[in-house]
């Protein structure tokens, strides 16, 4: 087998199972810090006991993320040493990075985001929190960065040197702001907070649904994860997923051709809803809104959009599953504002959100949706940059490692599918046994009465080790 | 040029930080099944280490960020040409991760006994396999022209690096060991400090053969004593740590007695990179394919603003790093929201 093929199964597979876990960490943390936030106002104890009970979700997804990532880390090496060899003084710098600022960051604070609750007090307690939350977005940054500086090199110059060419800093502020970053990073992180809303959705409707004794608190989740869902579902499509649209037009116009299936140069082209190419008659069809394509891309239903023909054909990415992927991320995003808004519409008709089973039923499966949209996102994003692996100047085909044997990736491949496979079952064991069992009272959380806890950092290091 | 250097000298001190910080950890995992005989002492194991090993591992993810960076030819070709070693690696590391984490999630004793064989195993596997590794690399590896290691899994597994992977458990083991003088108490703190003495004995065995070996069979690395006799202080100053720290143990001084067990791992891990210095990987096929910090380095500019970074970082990690274990000094205790 081709050792080269493997490998990009291999990452495909490790970086989508990778990426299940870090929205939800980001979401989580952005909803765990109002819950906080919420406590402290209020003093209402349901928000000391959610903020437990989510603190241990979090543990669990933290700790699968922190696991698979890892892979990521060495995986460049392992798999791609001809891309690490060209890249390794840009992008290698920006992976340093998020070490140096973001993983120490999470890192260094889960212990007292997980632990704190009983030893901290709830300021301090929600500051560990918030700078876990803080970590995890940082890390999603410059991770973000790194990936857009594939997509959209700048600030570098390439030079032969007697290990092959390799990309050279020349300016650090354009390699790091590259065209495509800013957009990037705030569609993930939107489509990350939407992620970690659908979570708690979820759970709360489970609650309200099935676990009765949990219903009041079932019901102060729903209460702050649906305004979050609902204002970043609407915002997403005109604002964050447009930019993004937008910045793919400009800097890589023939996957955008590739996303709508464009063959040919259309003024006032259209955009799909549903479709199929058909590589073959070099055709696509579909049900098509009439030039959406144009208005989404320049801003003006007259532009021309460039087709497929207007690029060599060795520059095309693999059309049908970008299209696909790009189509389904476009059509669940509708799905979710159509979600949130009759979820928020049920809410204010006098509560009866409380009581209607089958919306409670469609929260439910909100969070493996938003879960599909956040991947086949990046399958966009990924597939679509084929045949590049570093836009315009390396070749995927050129990147991978002149050493590896197929039957090493084969081994590997297996190691990672069964090693992954009985993670995910494990995670998804545990989540549900966590969520059937529910928030624990908090009488049996506290050791102590909260006030007893030192809560500002004066009272921290000056009392008595309380371990 | 002194940019390179200095990445020598940071990458190393990273490595180091690995090795103290995630070190303990590995040690705690490598001794439970030995020291801890029911479920409630084996949770003190788990819970000494529960606040901060998430921490601890990420000195090895910014050890492979800043290889990368600083080092990409060294990155590419190492963990390309010990592709099926790193694929194990990555297996333990994941394994330790999950075993803790999913230990005490559920109260059967059938669950919690598989998680605790696993969070054994795979602390043993990552301790072994570093260890292995870095046999392997003052053993030299067989580099070509185009920089690129073309070994299998079994060419790794040499005498010198298994001797150097067994070395490497004893020592994070003793490690660990003093670790948790200061945080188990009752009878297992007891069970724990009948154990540290012999465990450095064990470990300083095997060092001094370890030595003698390397000093015999890499002329690399005894070359450059030999020719710069002064550099004995490194060494020196490892000896010099294991001897305070043997008596620091014997005084029950275990605080003080952790602080020279790191030192000493530091001391061994500089003096083994002095040895190799400037060589990052030595070619056994030709000395001219050796790969070292000045042909497999980034540029300067990549290496200053690295620089930059790290000045920037590093104090806000060691600070915070710090205040985590202040808050969780003193001895376990189980409670609600422990592992
Ligand atoms: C909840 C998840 C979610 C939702 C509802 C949407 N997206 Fe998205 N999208 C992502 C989650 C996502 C993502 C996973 O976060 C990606 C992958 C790479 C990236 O930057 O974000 C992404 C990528 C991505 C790309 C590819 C960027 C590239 O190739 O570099 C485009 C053009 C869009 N999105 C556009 C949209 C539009 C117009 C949406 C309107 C409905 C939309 N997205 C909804
Ligand atoms: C976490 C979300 C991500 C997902 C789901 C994802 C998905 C994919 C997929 C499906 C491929 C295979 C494309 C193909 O071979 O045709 C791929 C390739 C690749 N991606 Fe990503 N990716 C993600 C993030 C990233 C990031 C952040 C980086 C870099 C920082 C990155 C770097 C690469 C590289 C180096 C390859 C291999 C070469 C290639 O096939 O293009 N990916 N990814
Ligand atoms: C393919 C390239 C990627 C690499 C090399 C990578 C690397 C890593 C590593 C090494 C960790 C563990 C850190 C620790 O020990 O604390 C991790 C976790 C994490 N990664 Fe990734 N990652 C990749 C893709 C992504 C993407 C695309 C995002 C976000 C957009 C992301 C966000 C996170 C976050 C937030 C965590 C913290 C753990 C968690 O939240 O589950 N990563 N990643």
């Amino acid at each position: 087998m081709d050792s080269l093929l493997l490998s990009r199964v291999q990452f495909a597979l490790t970086a989508s199972f990778h990426f299940i876990y870090p929205p939800l960490s980001m979401g989580l943390g952005l909803l765990l810090i109002i819950i906080g936030v919420n406590y402290l106002r209020t003093r209402d104890p349901k928000w000391r006991q959610l903020s437990f009970f989510w603190v241990k979700v979090y543990g669990l997804v933290f700790a699968v993320g922190v696991a698979t990532g890892i892979v990521q880390e060495f995986e460049f090496g392992t798999n791609w040493p001809e891309y690490s060899r060209f890249v390794g003084n840009i992008f290698g710098s920006l992976l340093a990075a998020e070490g140096v600022f973001a993983f120490f960051l999470e890192g260094g604070f889960l212990g007292l985001m997980l632990f704190g609750g009983n030893r901290l007090g709830p300021r301090m307690w929600l500051l560990a929190i918030f700078m876990v939350a803080f970590g995890a977005h940082f890390s999603a940054l410059w991770i973000l960065m790194a990936n857009s500086w594939m997509q959209t090199p700048a600030g570098y110059v390439v030079t032969q040197t007697p290990m092959g060419a390799q990309a050279f800093m020349t300016d650090f502020g354009a390699t790091v702001f590259t065209p495509s970053f800013l957009p990037r990073l705030w569609h993930t992180w939107v489509a990350s907070w939407m992620t970690g809303a659908a979570l708690m959705l979820s759970v709360g409707a489970w609650f309200l649904l099935r676990v009765k004794q949990h219903a009041e608190l079932g019901k102060a989740t729903i209460r702050v994860a649906l305004p979050v869902f609902v204002i970043f579902s609407i915002l997403q499509v005109p604002l964050f997923g447009a930019r993004q649209a937008e910045n793919v037009t400009h800097n890589q116009p023939v996957k955008l051709a590739a996303m709508e299936g464009v063959w040919e140069d259309t003024a006032c082209a259209p955009m799909t809803v549903v479709g199929w190419i058909d590589e073959a008659n070099q055709t696509t069809y579909g049900i098509k809104i009439p030039c959406l394509l144009s208005f989404l891309a320049y801003g003006d239903i007259n532009a021309t959009v460039q087709g497929l023909h207007s690029f060599p054909a060795d520059t095309w990415p693999p059309l049908q599953i970008t299209f696909q992927a790009y189509h389904l991320m476009i059509n669940l995003g509708m799905v979710f504002i159509g979600i949130g808004l009759l979820a928020a519409f049920f809410f204010f008709w006098g509560r009866r959100l409380w009581r209607s089973t089958f919306i409670l039923w469609i929260l439910v499966l909100t969070i493996f949706l938003t879960e599909v949209a956040t991947i086949v996102g990046w399958w966009t994003a990924e597939f679509g940059r084929q045949p590049w692996i570093v836009w315009e100047l390396l070749r995927t085909v050129d990147a991978g490692s002149p050493v590896l044997l197929g039957y090493q990736v084969l081994i590997s491949n297996g190691m990672f599918i069964l090693l992954y496979g009985i993670l995910f079952v494990l995670f998804i064991f545990l989540l549900n046994e966590k969520i059937q069992h529910g928030p624990d009272s908090l009488e049996s959380m506290e050791e102590r009465p909260v006030n007893a806890l030192p809560d500002t950092f004066r009272e921290i290091f000056r009392r008595q080790a309380r371990a | 040029m002194w940019l390179n250097v200095v990445w020598f000298a940071l990458f190393v001190i990273i490595i180091a930080g690995y090795l103290i910080m995630d070190g303990f950890d590995l040690g705690v995992g490598i001794l439970h099944p030995f020291l801890a005989r029911n479920d409630e002492e084996r949770r003190v194991f788990l819970n000494s280490i529960g606040p901060v090993w998430d921490g601890n591992e990420v000195w090895l993810v910014l050890g492979g960020g800043a290889l990368f960076a600083a080092f990409p030819l060294v990155y590419a070709s190492l963990f390309s040409g010990l592709y099926i070693a790193m694929m194990l690696v990555l297996l333990v590391l994941i394994l330790r991760t999950v075993a803790i984490e999913f230990r005490s999630k559920r109260p059967s004793p059938a669950w919690r006994s598989f998680w605790d064989g696993v969070f054994f195993a795979a602390s043993l596997g990552i301790a072994l396999l570093l260890g292995v590794a870095f046999g392997n690399i003052l053993d030299g590896l067989p580099i070509a022209a185009d920089g690129y290691i073309r070994a299998n899994l079994y060419d790794l597994l040499t005498p010198y690096a298994l001797l150097v992977g067994v070395t490497t458990i004893f020592m994070l083991a003793t490690h660990g060991a003093i670790y948790l003088s200061m945080k188990a108490s009752g009878a297992l703190l007891d069970r724990v400090k009948h154990w540290v003495p012999r465990l450095m004995i064990a470990f300083f065995a095997l060092n001094t053969v370890l030595v003698g070996v390397t000093a015999l069979v890499h002329e690399t690395v005894s070359d450059r004593y030999w020719s710069q006799p002064w550099l004995v202080i490194l060494p020196g100053a490892a000896l010099l740590s294991v001897i305070v720290a043997w008596l620091m143990v014997r005084r029950q001084r275990y605080f003080v007695a952790f602080f020279f067990s790191a030192a000493m791992i530091a001391g061994l891990l500089i003096s083994a990179a002095v040895g190799l210095y400037p060589n990052l990987l030595v070619s056994t096929l030709n000395s001219s394919y050796n790969l070292t910090i000045f042909n497999a380095a980034s540029q300067p500019n990549t290496l200053t603003v690295m620089l930059i970074m790290a000045l920037i970082g590093m104090p806000f990690v060691l600070l915070y790093t710090a205040g985590v274990y202040y808050i969780f000094r003193g001895r376990v205790q189980i409670g609600p929201n422990s592992y």
